[in-house]
């Protein structure tokens, strides 16, 4: 239980233990790593958004002096059939048909073949002499086109689930969602004012400055080593173990560090092809995307089409609200219109709702997870019909919000009543900023919008290993993608009752330590910080015993303080303390080496709310957006190193503002990416920002020993409405469909 | 092809490379000379995170023939710290938190070095502009933009 | 009684049932009463994250459900 506490060392903002090898260029990451005799592989893609593979012939590539594998879809194992978790249930033969195509490309750049060769240049020649035979279809692109009933269909076996009645048709909306509560009709009657909205927000890419990269070696027992960038090297070999159909007791996944996942690699795009790549030229394969690639052919955040209707009484009590909530999945099923759909209403209690979600097939990339996925682009459409509700009304959009606020006891739009939750106390707090109660600069308009994020637990290990000085390695499974390891060196020090400087941390591979759900779900500091606590405990127990030993007395007569084993009150205060030097120093005597562990599936994730404000001035000759002053509120419940909670903060933030103000995959009419470039998809520069101001919540989650929540989603969600709320009163006029780019601005501002 | 010969200084040693005539000097410097502390976040010059100094002079080295390197000093991520220990603006990313998963770092670091040889005193919007050609997507630049002022503040204190 | 709650879209599941009330020690008995009831729907429904009394569990199994306990199916949340 989680009490207001002076904590020795949580809290404190001490150097990363990684922090030297970052930034001396030491740190290895993805494509820094190496192997003797190694080749290099490549991918063939599709130039068609759409068509039929009629054949593939790799023979003339396998032929050129140099290549040494050359593999397509008829190489992989039939798919098989099975949950590769995560909100979109996708089925692990669409993970493994993304991986590679087989009997259909779904969208340009859809992988369908790969060589291996001595040199990079090789395998491209190579990939020149591979011949595929296309069947060219009309791409469907549009969202709203390809919910028609007459669309061309991606997929014939694709019947929409989740619809009361079975559909006799097949359709590329993949599913449905409904969540209702109440009757929104009587709920409308029962309001003085009505607000509606329609937004559309444009498919957009998480942006992370590494591209995917791995090298996969294996042999003649049918081994295989893969070091690869990832969010989770434990998922990465339970899919590629059912991609390739091999024992996973023979696969070996090696997290590098990782520059930068946010969701987006969580999946698998390479590692499947690496390995047998690798299988079939008995080399080491070493495979690296270019950026062109990752923007193409890796899972970008869904582009939606959201429909909001507010119904409140005068004094701003919502009396109803609907949702539609249209959801691009790409080129299979998949997209987060579930969360999207259970997020959009939930900080509001709200007696009367119903929100319609859809998940649509197009010939775009197949989604993947962007932090928080699918709040953002709902919560989106709810946060700015509130602004305009909140302006009808001639109400503080902060009062609105604060007179609908879900708290504790709340019962949430997706069922369960909310635990203890600090969204209330954002709000306060926005209210009672300085960047709230200044005036607006002249010429700005000021934005304000509520973000929330479930968080969860899933499951994780840790070891803890008593060195023979005393000090602490902790073993765990999270790639370290923004400090996790001085989280868990925190969090370990705290439990033990020892210095910083003497704990350890080291990410195991998938043979080194134990399982390890994904470095994602804003769930690193709160499950795996409870792992490493709980080894951190159960090696106390085992000290305590030793100490007893030690003294000649029953366990239960020592006590654990400040990092040493001591005699409980009365019992003989001549014993001198012992410390883990101490205890490490006899531990042959008593028992040998002193071994901690845990492994759980972390229970009690507490949701994170936020609130987030900002300036801005928009220049109506060019339409550019000037961000004046951003502000982050955000419930962290506890926030172990602060300076890498507002680290998440602010990232968060900056993501929101490049989707709000820039970003977006532009496709021609062919279905082919026209901006794939960092150049032409325009993520926010240092020259874009302002400081970004935060403010650290900490209403402490109850289920986490320091109370911790997670923090890493929620920042993204907020923005996008907060930014479009300030264009909005900078200019007088709702833009309604992201992003809010110089042209559309222009182009709105001249038809007001 | 023929490869070509080439002779240059890194971080202050003397380096002979074979390239071939196409290879950019990121290419060499993460492949051949095995320096892979300068990083490849786009190959088109758009990120930053290949930056090297040459001359002093800040590049994108993904923009750069290995070939061009001929009699020039190379600066890389490698050659910051000393053996006194971390650079300045090293140990201010530390302090500061400015780095999270630490991919734009090395390039970070180079064009802050950049900057502040030839601008120790810069305000927060030339540091801004000067960085702008740096992309991060973990920190929206806040921390960062605060390691260099305060590297500014130590170096100015140190000369 | 405790009050089990499924959303719309596991309806074709329980057969248009979206709540009822039962007595079950934990939720696992909870499962196989509702196999029972409806054969096959354990299935499906061991697919779901389920909150019991505002706790949510990606993976439920022998969580207690006391007298008066709500239980909620709910769609799995991994996020990224």
């Amino acid at each position: 239980m989680a009490e207001a506490v002076d904590y020795k060392v949580i809290g404190s903002r001490p150097i990363r233990p990684d922090g030297v090898d970052k930034v001396t260029g030491r740190a290895q990451f993805g494509a820094d790593h190496n192997l003797p005799n190694m080749i290099y592989g490549r991918v063939l893609r599709s130039p068609h958004a759409h068509a039929r593979i009629k054949s593939v012939d790799v023979s003339k590539a396998l032929a050129m002096k140099g290549v040494l594998s050359a593999i397509c879809g008829a190489d992989f194992p039939g798919a098989q059939h099975g949950e590769v978790g995560g909100e979109g249930g996708g089925d692990v033969a669409d993970v493994a048909k993304n991986v590679m195509a087989r009997d259909k490309v779904l969208y340009h750049g859809h992988p369908v073949a790969a060589v291996a060769a001595s040199s990079v240049q090789i395998a491209e020649a190579a990939l020149e002499a591979i011949e595929v035979e296309y069947e060219v279809l009309a791409p469907v692109l549009d969202l709203d086109l390809a919910m028609a009933p007459d669309a061309p269909l991606l997929d014939e076996k694709c019947f929409t689930k989740n619809l009361p009645e079975p559909p006799d048709k097949p359709s590329n909306i993949a599913a449905v969602m409904n969540l209702k509560r109440g009757n929104v009709e009587e709920g409308f009657e029962q309001a003085d004012v009505i607000v509606e909205g329609e937004y559309r927000i444009p498919m957009a890419h998480q942006g992370y400055i590494e591209p995917h990269a791995c090298i996969a070696t294996t042999n003649e027992a049918g081994q295989a080593t893969v070091w690869c960038c990832t969010q989770g090297h434990f998922e990465f070999r339970a899919m590629t173990s059912k991609i390739l159909d091999m024992n996973i007791a023979d696969l070996k996944f090696v997290a590098s560090e990782i520059g930068g996942g946010f969701g987006g690699k969580t999946v698998v795009y390479l590692e499947p092809v690496a390995v047998l790549l690798s299988q079939r030229s008995r080399r080491p394969v070493k495979m690296v995307m270019s950026r062109e690639e990752v923007f193409r052919a890796t899972g970008p955040a869904a582009g939606t089409h959201c429909k909001i209707k507010v119904g409140a009484k005068k004094d701003g009590t919502i009396t109803a609200a609907t949702a539609w909530l249209a959801y691009e999945a790409g080129a299979f099923a998949g997209a987060p219109m579930g969360p999207g759909a259970m997020s959009v209403f939930a900080p509001y209690d709200l007696e009367n709702f119903d929100v319609q979600a859809f998940d649509v097939l197009v010939n775009k990339p197949k989604v993947a997870a962007y932090r928080a996925p699918g709040a953002p682009q709902s919560m989106h459409a709810m946060e700015s019909t509130l602004d305009e509700l909140a302006r009808e009304l001639n109400m503080d959009p902060i009062d609105l919000r604060l007179k609908n606020a879900a708290d504790e006891g709340t019962q949430a739009p997706y069922g369960p009543k909310f635990p203890v939750i600090g969204l209330r106390a954002c709000l306060e707090a926005a209210k009672q900023h300085p960047n709230y109660t200044s005036p607006v600069p002249e010429g700005a308009g000021r934005g304000v919008a509520v973000g929330f994020w479930f968080n969860v637990g899933m499951q994780s290990s840790a070891e803890v290993h008593l060195n023979e000085n005393g000090t602490v390695t902790i073993i765990e499974g999270n790639p370290d993608i923004g400090g996790s390891r001085a989280s868990m060196a925190l969090m370990a020090a705290e439990t033990l009752g020892v210095e910083y400087n003497d704990v350890r941390v080291l990410v195991g591979d998938t043979e080194s330590t134990g399982f390890s759900n994904v470095t994602g779900g804003s769930r690193t500091t709160f499950a795996t910080g409870m792992a490493v606590i709980q080894a951190c405990e159960d090696i106390i127990t085992q000290c305590k015993a030793r100490a007893a030993a030690t003294w000649g007395v029953d366990e239960d007569q020592v006590e654990w303080l400040d990092g040493q084993a001591v005699p409980a009150p009365g019992v003989n205060a001549e014993l001198k303390p012992l410390s883990l030097a101490d205890i490490a120093g006899n531990a042959a005597r008593t028992g040998g080496p002193l071994l901690g562990r845990a492994s759980l599936n972390a229970q009690g994730a507490g949701a994170g709310f936020s609130v987030n404000l900002a300036d801005a001035a928009v220049d109506s000759e060019t339409g550019k957006v000037d961000v004046l002053s951003f502000t982050a509120i955000q419930d962290a419940g506890k926030a172990i190193h602060p300076a890498y909670v507002e680290g998440q903060l602010q990232g968060g933030a900056a993501q929101g503002i490049g989707w709000a103000l820039n970003e977006e995959y532009i496709f021609n009419a062919d279905g082919v990416m026209e901006n794939a470039g960092f150049l032409d998809y325009r993520i926010p520069v240092a020259s874009d920002l302002p400081m970004i101001d935060t403010v650290i919540i900490e209403v402490p989650n109850p289920s986490h020993p320091y109370g911790v929540r997670g923090v890493g989603e929620t920042p993204i969600v907020a923005p996008l409405a907060t930014m479009a709320n300030a264009i909005r009163s900078a200019t007088g006029v709702r833009i309604s469909d992201l992003p809010l780019s110089p042209p559309r601005i222009l182009d709105a501002l001249e038809r007001a | 092809m023929t490869k070509v010969q080439v002779a240059a200084s890194i971080n202050g040693e003397a380096v002979e490379f074979l390239c071939e005539p196409q290879e950019t000097l990121l290419d060499v410097l993460r492949g051949t000379l095995g320096k892979t502390g300068t990083k490849e976040g786009c190959g088109t010059g758009d990120c930053g995170a290949c930056s090297v100094l040459i001359d002093g002079r800040l590049v994108c080295s993904c923009l750069m023939l290995a070939a061009e390197a001929q009699d020039v000093e190379v600066t890389t991520i490698e050659g910051i710290a000393t053996d006194d220990g971390l650079h300045p603006i090293q140990q201010k990313f530390l302090e500061h938190a400015a780095l999270q998963c630490g991919i734009c770092t090395p390039g970070f670091i180079v064009a802050t070095k950049a900057l502040l040889d030839k601008n120790p005193n810069p305000d927060e919007e030339t540091i801004r502009y000067w960085l702008a050609g740096n992309l991060c997507r973990c920190t929206g630049y806040d921390k960062i933009i605060r390691a260099v002022q305060d590297a500014a503040s130590e170096l100015a204190y140190e000369a | 009684m405790a009050k089990v709650v499924f959303p719309d879209h596991l309806l074709a599941t329980t057969q248009g049932t979206h709540e009822l009330e039962t007595f079950a020690e934990n939720f696992r008995e909870l499962l196989l009463q509702l196999d029972e009831r409806w054969p096959g729907c354990a299935e499906r429904l061991a697919k779901c994250a389920v909150a019991i009394d505002g706790q949510i569990y990606q993976d439920a199994f022998l969580e207690p459900l006391q007298a008066d306990s709500e239980v909620f199916f709910m769609q799995r949340i991994e996020g990224g």
